[in-house]
C-alpha cells in the first residue's frame, strides 16, 4: 500500500515535470513577449530601455537556463513574481483564486455526479419508456452541445431573460457577504458546468446498470425477497458504479477546461480567469504556476479515483 | 399426508412475448409436491423446466414472460393455501426467500461480488424477519457450518471470489435455507460443478431436505441425478409434461417414447470400450426439439418419434393415466408398454 502510494506520487511528479516543460516550450513558442504586452504604446521606450528591462526580467538568458532557474525556484516553493503585477507573487495570486475555482468545480462535479447517476439509474430501470427516451435525448443534446453554447445560452435564458440568477461575479459588489448571495451566484455557472459531464455520466450509468440488472446475482436478490428498490439501489448500483467511477475520475481533468470557459463567461474570479489573462499578457510565471497547480490537482484526483475502486469493489486490492 | 400438498400446480401456462406475439413457453403443467418429497423436473435445454420453476417464484424476465393461465397453489408455514399467481407483488415478495428458497445453476455468477457471503446469507433474515445485523450474521455463520464449510466465522467475512465453485454453491444453498422455507426450488444446482463436487452437493441437499422435511422441486437434465435425489419425476418436452410418476417405475418401464429415448441415450459406465469395439454408437434421439415459436400440429414429439402414426399428428394427446400415480402423454402407450 505505502509502496503503491510512493510509486504513484513519483510517477505523478514525473508527469508534472513533463507538463511544466511542455508549457514552458509552448509559451516561448507563442509570438510576443511580456514586454510587448506590458508597455504602454503611448509612452514609447527606447531600445536600450527595453533591453535593460529584458535583462532585468531574465528574458535574455538562454531558454534552458530560464527553465532550470524556474524549476529550481519552484522546487523550493517559490513560483516567482507576476510580470504584469510586480507587487504580487504568483503563489499569492493563485492562493486568492484557487478557492473560488475549487468551489465552482466541486459544485459542478457534485451536481453532475448526483444528476448523472440518478438519471442513469432511473432511465435504466424505466428502460424503453417515455421518460427514458426524453432523458436520453436530452443527454445526447447535452453531450453534443459545446460548452460555449450551453454557457452563453444558459446565461442568456436564465439570467438575462428570466432574471433567475445574477449574470456573473462571485458576490454582489458592495453588498455584505452572505452565503445566500454566494449560492445565487454559484448555482447557474455550476449547473452549466455540470451539464456535459452529467449527460456523459448518465449514459454510462444507464448502460452499466442495464448490464448489471441482467446479472444472475440480481435475480438471486429478487429470489430472496429483497424489495425492488433495494435490489436496484443496493445490489445493482454498487456493481454498476465501477465503470462509471473510471469515467468520473478521468473527466474531472476535462471539467477543468470547462471551468476555465465558464469562469470567463461568468466573470468568476478563479484560476481559469487568472490563466486566461496571464496567457493574453504573456505573464510566463503565472502561466507556469497555474498549470503546475491545476496539473497537481488532476494527478491527485486520479490517485484518489484508483483508491476509490478498492472501496467499492472488494476484488480490487490496491498495492 | 392429510394436509394439502406444499405445491400444487394446475394447468399452468406461461407465455413469452416475442415481438407482438405471445408464445407459450410452457403449457398445461400439472404438478404436485407433498411436504418432504422431491420432484425432479427433467428435460433437455429449452423444454421449459426452468420456466416452470421460475413461474412458481414469478421470477420471469420482466415484460417478456408472464403467467397466462392456471394456478400455483402453495401451502405456506401458516397452513394457509394460496394461489401464488393471484398475489400482489408485496405478498409475493414475502413468499420469496421466506417460504420458498431457490438455488440457481451458476454459483460463479449468482452471488453478488461486492458483498461478503455472510451478509448475503443474512440478508433474507433481515428482509423478512427484521432481524438485527449481528443476530442475522450469527445465524448465517451457523448455517455456513451446517452446509459443510469449515471455519464458518472466517468464511462469512470473505467475498465470493475468494471461494471455490463448490463452496459458493454451498453458500447459495445456505442462502436459500436461512429462513427455513417449506419449499426449495433447485434449478440445475449441480450442472456447473465438477462431478465429485456434484455428488457432495446432492448429498448435502438430500440431507438438509430430510432434516427440514422440506418439499423440493429439482430441475435437471441429468437422469442420473434424478435417480439419486427424487422420489417422483416429471419429464418435460417442448413446454409440456410428457410423462410423470415415481422415479423407479418410470425408469424401469417408461411409457412415453421420449422417456425411452432419453434412457437409451444414457452412457453406461464400462460399456464405452465394448461399444467401440463392436462399432456401436451411443443411441440418440434423431432430430431436434421443435422451437416453441413453430410447434408441429398434434403431438410435439411426433416428428422425432419412431412410434408416431397418423392420429399422433392430429391433436396434442392428453396426459393419460397409465397406472396408479403414473401418467404419460402418448396415445400409443399401451403398445409401447407391450
Amino acid at each position: 500500500m505505502l509502496r503503491y502510494f510512493a510509486m504513484r506520487l513519483l510517477s505523478g511528479a514525473g508527469m508534472l515535470l513533463a507538463l511544466t516543460l511542455l508549457i514552458f516550450i509552448l509559451t516561448r513558442l507563442t509570438p510576443g513577449d511580456p514586454i510587448d504586452a506590458y508597455l504602454d504604446p503611448n509612452v514609447p521606450l527606447s531600445q536600450e530601455e527595453v533591453n535593460a528591462l529584458r535583462t532585468h526580467l531574465g528574458l535574455d538568458r538562454p531558454l534552458p537556463e530560464q527553465y532550470l532557474a524556474w524549476l529550481g525556484e519552484a522546487a523550493r516553493g517559490n513560483l516567482g513574481h507576476s510580470l504584469q503585477r510586480f507587487n504580487e507573487t504568483v503563489t499569492g495570486l493563485i492562493a486568492q483564486r484557487v478557492g473560488p475555482t475549487l468551489l465552482l468545480m466541486g459544485s459542478g462535479i457534485a451536481i453532475s455526479i448526483i444528476l448523472g447517476v440518478s438519471t442513469g439509474v432511473f432511465t435504466a430501470v424505466r428502460r424503453d419508456t417515455l421518460p427514458d427516451f426524453a432523458l436520453s435525448a436530452t443527454a445526447l443534446l447535452g453531450i453534443s452541445s459545446p460548452a460555449f453554447l450551453t454557457a452563453l445560452l444558459g446565461l442568456y435564458v436564465a439570467s438575462v431573460r428570466l432574471k433567475w440568477a445574477p449574470s456573473g461575479g462571485l458576490l454582489t459588489p458592495g453588498a455584505e457577504f452572505s452565503a445566500w448571495d454566494l449560492l445565487q451566484h454559484l448555482l447557474l455557472p455550476a449547473l452549466l458546468l455540470s451539464i456535459g459531464q452529467a449527460a456523459l455520466i448518465m449514459r454510462y450509468m444507464r448502460a452499466s446498470m442495464l448490464e448489471v440488472l441482467n446479472q444472475d446475482y440480481v435475480r438471486t436478490a429478487r429470489a430472496k425477497g429483497v424489495r425492488e428498490f433495494q435490489v436496484v439501489a443496493k445490489h445493482a448500483l454498487r456493481n454498476a458504479l465501477l465503470p462509471v467511477l473510471t469515467l468520473i475520475g478521468s473527466t474531472i481533468g476535462l471539467a477543468i477546461g470547462g471551468a476555465i470557459f465558464i469562469e470567463r463567461v461568468f466573470n468568476w474570479p478563479g484560476m481559469g480567469l487568472l490563466l486566461v489573462s496571464a496567457v493574453e499578457t504573456r505573464d510566463y510565471p503565472v502561466i507556469m504556476g497555474a498549470t503546475l497547480v491545476i496539473g497537481s490537482c488532476v494527478i491527485v484526483v486520479n490517485i484518489l479515483t484508483d483508491l476509490s475502486y478498492a472501496l467499492v469493489d472488494p476484488r480490487i486490492k490496491v498495492g | 399426508m392429510s394436509a394439502s400438498p406444499v405445491l400444487k400446480i394446475e394447468g399452468l401456462r406461461t407465455d413469452f412475448r416475442i415481438g407482438r406475439h405471445a408464445i407459450s413457453a410452457v403449457d398445461d403443467i400439472d404438478l404436485v409436491i407433498p411436504a418432504g418429497e422431491t420432484l425432479a423436473l427433467v428435460g433437455e435445454s429449452g423444454s421449459g423446466k426452468s420456466v416452470t420453476a421460475r413461474s412458481v417464484m414469478r421470477l420471469l424476465p420482466r415484460k417478456l414472460g408472464m403467467i397466462a393461465a392456471g394456478s400455483v397453489w402453495f401451502t405456506g408455514k401458516d397452513g394457509q393455501t394460496r394461489d401464488l399467481t393471484k398475489l400482489d407483488e408485496d405478498a409475493m415478495r414475502s413468499v420469496r426467500g421466506r417460504e420458498i428458497g431457490m438455488v440457481f445453476q451458476e454459483p460463479m455468477t449468482s452471488l453478488n461480488p461486492v458483498f461478503t457471503v455472510g451478509e448475503q446469507i443474512a440478508e433474507p433474515l433481515r428482509v423478512h424477519s427484521g432481524a438485527t445485523h449481528s443476530a442475522a450474521l450469527r445465524t448465517a455463520i451457523e448455517l455456513i457450518g451446517r452446509v459443510g464449510i469449515p471455519d464458518p466465522a472466517k468464511r462469512a467475512q470473505q467475498y465470493p471470489h475468494e471461494l471455490s465453485g463448490g463452496m459458493r454453491q454451498r453458500i447459495t444453498i445456505a442462502m436459500a435455507l436461512v429462513c427455513d422455507p417449506v419449499l426449495l426450488i433447485a434449478d440445475e444446482p449441480t450442472t456447473a460443478l465438477d462431478v465429485t463436487i456434484q455428488a457432495e452437493i446432492l448429498e448435502l441437499l438430500r440431507k438438509l431436505q430430510r432434516e427440514r422435511k422440506m418439499a423440493m422441486l429439482f430441475v435437471t437434465h441429468n437422469l442420473g441425478v434424478v435417480a439419486e435425489i427424487a422420489q417422483r419425476v416429471a419429464v418435460m418436452y417442448a413446454g409440456r409434461i410428457v410423462e410423470t410418476g415415481p422415479v423407479a417405475e418410470v425408469f424401469a418401464a417408461p411409457r412415453h417414447p421420449y422417456t425411452i429415448g432419453l434412457l437409451h441415450s444414457l452412457p453406461r459406465l464400462g460399456q464405452g470400450s465394448a461399444m467401440r469395439r463392436a462399432g456401436v454408437r451411443l443411441p440418440s434421439i434423431p432430430g431436434v426439439m421443435a422451437s416453441i415459436a413453430d410447434m408441429p400440429k398434434g403431438c410435439q414429439f411426433a416428428p422425432r418419434c419412431g412410434f408416431a402414426a397418423d392420429p399422433c399428428r392430429v391433436e396434442i394427446p392428453p396426459l393419460a393415466e397409465v397406472a396408479a400415480q403414473r401418467r404419460a402423454r402418448c396415445i400409443r402407450w399401451r403398445e409401447i408398454a407391450a
